[in-house]
């Protein structure tokens, strides 16, 4: 079965988001205040061909790990189907 | 005999030619080699120079650590060649795990192009042997992903066995305890984000440069061939 994957790579707690801290000082200037907490990521979007869903996640987790995150600054939260 | 130095150029590596130069100035030859690649060759030593490999795409490094000839990089940092990464070779040395922790991006957000002093943290290194703790020497740095990270326990552990070599005089990126380049534990392995061979004639601004290369070279000579 082909199931499709979101994944979400964020900043770890603590690394520190020069984007997302820009993009939070930008905002008041255009009136929306009291917006917080702004973190910038990526998301990536692809299918995968597994036998069951937990096969598929299997394989997703690994290459996160190998691949679409760095360990040491980001993590990952996977969406399937 | 003169000291062969393999110079990989990845896609997207901009500051290769700059190396050659610089280490040919030192009396080595150069050789550059193709990240398609899966062989060396016969070097004595190995630099992974500063640019933009693969784009930078995903992250930068994240990509040019699968290249083929990393592989033989790997192997040879592993029979205790000497291995240096400058800039974006830095980031690929960190993504391929072959030196721990990551660059992130620069504290303030801003791309850094400047002089920068730093001092030797540890002489004790394949970049550095050249040189005295606390000797402070000038080069220019290039960058926005130079902000080094790492966990408290890869900190405490390079701090222990004083694997930080050069620290940043005055912090510009955010690095954690000021740090400028690490190396590996059998201390062959050395990364850093300045750019030393940039800084190899007094005409640029500085020739502290032509230390670290030299020591590198001094390295590569006073060791068995890999």
């Amino acid at each position: 079965m082909r199931f499709p994957v979101l994944v979400e790579v964020r900043l770890r707690p603590g690394i520190a988001d020069p984007q997302g801290a820009t993009i939070q000082r930008a905002l008041p200037a255009l009136g929306y205040e009291g917006v917080a907490e702004v973190r910038v990521g990526k998301a990536i979007r692809f299918s995968v061909e597994a036998a069951d869903e937990a096969a598929a996640r299997v394989q997703v987790d690994e290459l996160c790990q190998r691949l679409l995150a760095n360990p040491v600054i980001e993590d990952t939260a996977v969406t399937i189907g | 005999m003169t000291t062969r130095v393999g110079v990989v150029v990845f896609p997207g590596s901009n500051c290769e030619h700059d190396v050659a130069e610089a280490l040919a100035g030192l009396g080595a030859e150069a050789e550059l080699v193709w990240h398609a690649d899966t062989d060396l060759g016969d070097v004595d030593a190995v630099v992974l120079p500063g640019g933009f490999a693969h784009g930078d795409y995903l992250r930068p490094g994240a990509i040019a650590r699968f290249s083929p000839i990393m592989a033989s990089v790997g192997a040879f940092a592993a029979a205790g060649g000497p291995v240096l990464g400058i800039c974006n070779g830095f980031q690929v040395l960190t993504e391929a795990g072959l030196l721990p922790g990551a660059l992130q991006k620069n504290q303030g957000s801003r791309f850094l192009c400047a002089p920068a002093d730093l001092v030797v943290a540890s002489a004790e290194s394949a970049l550095t042997s050249g040189t005295a703790v606390g000797d402070v020497l000038r080069l220019p740095i290039n960058h926005f992903e130079g902000n080094y990270t790492c966990s408290a326990e890869v900190l405490a552990e390079l701090r222990a066995e004083e694997r930080v070599v050069l620290r940043y005089v005055d912090n510009p990126n955010g690095s954690v305890d000021d740090i400028a380049g690490v190396c590996s534990a059998e201390r062959n392995v050395v990364g850093l984000m300045p750019h030393p061979e940039r800084a190899c004639d007094p005409l640029l601004g500085s020739d502290d440069g032509r230390r670290l290369l030299g020591s590198l070279l001094a390295w590569a000579a006073g060791r068995l061939p890999v």
